[in-house]
């Protein structure tokens, strides 16, 4: 078959290996197994309720924030093989490996250039030099530098809908992440928007794995590489997502993406 | 659409084999309508892929559906050349049309592939259109041996050049409506099935 993958050029940057995850007595996630592949954009892509949200906060442990959460398996980040969700390990240095991007752009109530420099003070970053040249890098990264080089310490909130967003972008990208969570980046975002967003998902994944949750499965086929399909918590189906838009392995996947669900 | 352009077929080897010319002339005239057909059912696919977005079976079938009726249209021009070249033939009068049968076997073979090809589609049954593919090499051998022959006559009767020239390019359209047929069958294929099995080998 044509699509067949050259397996040997593409490294896993995640492994989750049998992740489940309980709010209280209410399991949300039900063993979940699968690759997130090195510098690809992988979609998660499901009804409402199904989980994939959830799924994708696991990933910066998110869900420490409340009592009676609980994880179960693992998510190991390659290279070093460290489980995220392991006690021991800090959910601060994992939300400084991975950064995340939620649906509705959310500036801090500060400066453009504070945004952006928000992660590196938190870091203990001091040097103004070495604060500008980072802060500069990440709006170019978010192709947002043209538009805001001449009031970098205006506030953020004067930026429009779009700009505000790839504005958490580049907030997202100063502390140099491994792997980027999106949750539906740009369902707040008009069509002009929303294209320079998927644009720029693009071109990060030159330097960034991304991990992208989105209610709009056209998104899903233009700008991932590979696509999980959840339902009630599982995984019914995860492939490369030229094959899975044409031609899904599941009956269930089929449903739902030719909108014959339920 | 399947159903005008299988008529206009039968109607053209028909009136071929009658020399009946208000029947030749009215192939030529119904042409316009697959060809309004086409552009309908072009239009409604672009409509469907534009307000739907479709995915997976759906948009393979949109995809084949659009692809049928270029191969659909194309059976129709077939079609309207036959009866052009038919006319042609019997205003010269030519006393003798020699081979008319065995052009009326191979036509036989097209329409049958052409109504396999149909139901096929109608049905999404992938053993009937894998038969047609199969069965199309039988409609190649036909024409083939048409052609032998007329090379045959040529040689013996200068004179019958003309009307034999004229009956093989009725022969090439048969043989094109079978390779339009074997094309449609291999949409249903990729309708059902998601693999594209053009220009490979079945089974």
């Amino acid at each position: 078959m044509v699509n067949d993958l050259p397996v040997a050029a593409i490294t896993a940057k995640a492994d989750v290996k049998g992740l489940s995850f309980y709010y209280g007595d209410f399991q949300a996630l039900k063993r979940i197994s699968m690759a997130v592949h090195e510098r690809k954009v992988t979609a998660l892509i499901g009804p409402s309720g199904c989980g994939k949200s959830t799924f994708l906060r696991c990933f910066n442990r998110m869900h420490d924030l409340y009592p009676g959460n609980r994880y179960d398996g693992q998510i190991v980040l390659h290279p070093d093989n460290t489980n995220l969700l392991a006690r021991e390990v800090d959910p601060i240095e994992v939300r400084m490996r991975i950064g995340m991007v939620f649906q509705k752009p959310n500036p801090f109530p500060k400066s453009i250039f504070e945004n952006v420099a928000y992660g590196l003070r938190v870091r203990g970053e001091r040097s103004r030099r070495r604060l500008e040249e980072k802060v500069e890098q990440a709006l170019q990264d978010a192709a947002l530098l043209d538009e805001v080089k001449a009031r970098l310490h205006e506030p953020a909130y004067n930026l429009s809908g779009g700009q505000q967003q790839r504005l958490c972008i580049a907030r997202a990208l100063a502390t140099d992440p491994e792997l980027l969570l999106f949750d539906e980046p740009t369902s707040a975002l008009d069509p002009i928007a929303t294209a320079s967003i998927e644009e720029l998902i693009h071109d990060l994944k030159k330097q960034v794995t991304i991990l992208i949750v989105t209610h709009n499965m056209q998104q899903a086929a233009r700008v991932s590489d590979f696509t999980a399909y959840m339902y009630l918590g599982e995984m019914i189906e995860f492939g490369v997502t030229d094959e899975l838009f044409i031609k899904p392995q599941m009956k269930q996947t089929e449903d739902y993406i030719t909108g014959r669900f339920g | 659409m399947g159903g005008l352009v299988e008529s206009q077929i039968r109607r053209a080897i028909d009136a071929f084999g009658s020399g009946d010319m208000a029947l030749i002339d009215q192939v030529i005239a119904d042409d316009h309508r697959v060809n309004g057909m086409e552009v309908a059912l072009d239009g409604d696919c672009s409509q469907l892929i534009v307000k739907r977005q479709p995915a997976a079976s759906d948009l393979r079938m949109i995809f084949a559906i659009a692809k049928t009726v270029t191969d659909l249209e194309r059976i129709g021009d077939e079609a309207q050349k036959m009866a052009r070249m038919a006319k042609s033939i019997h205003q010269r009068g030519a006393a003798q049309v020699p081979l008319a049968v065995d052009v009326r076997h191979a036509a036989e073979l097209a329409i049958s592939l052409l109504r396999r090809s149909l139901d096929a589609f109608a049905r999404l049954d992938c053993d009937t259109a894998a038969e047609v593919i199969r069965d199309d090499a039988g409609i190649d051998s036909e024409f083939r041996a048409i052609l032998r022959q007329l090379i045959t006559y040529m040689m013996e009767d200068p004179r019958t050049i003309s009307t034999a020239l004229e009956i093989v390019w009725i022969a090439k359209a048969v043989e094109r409506i079978g390779d339009h047929a074997k094309n449609m069958a291999e949409y249903v294929i990729y309708i059902v099935k998601g693999t594209d099995v053009r220009h490979t080998r079945i089974e």
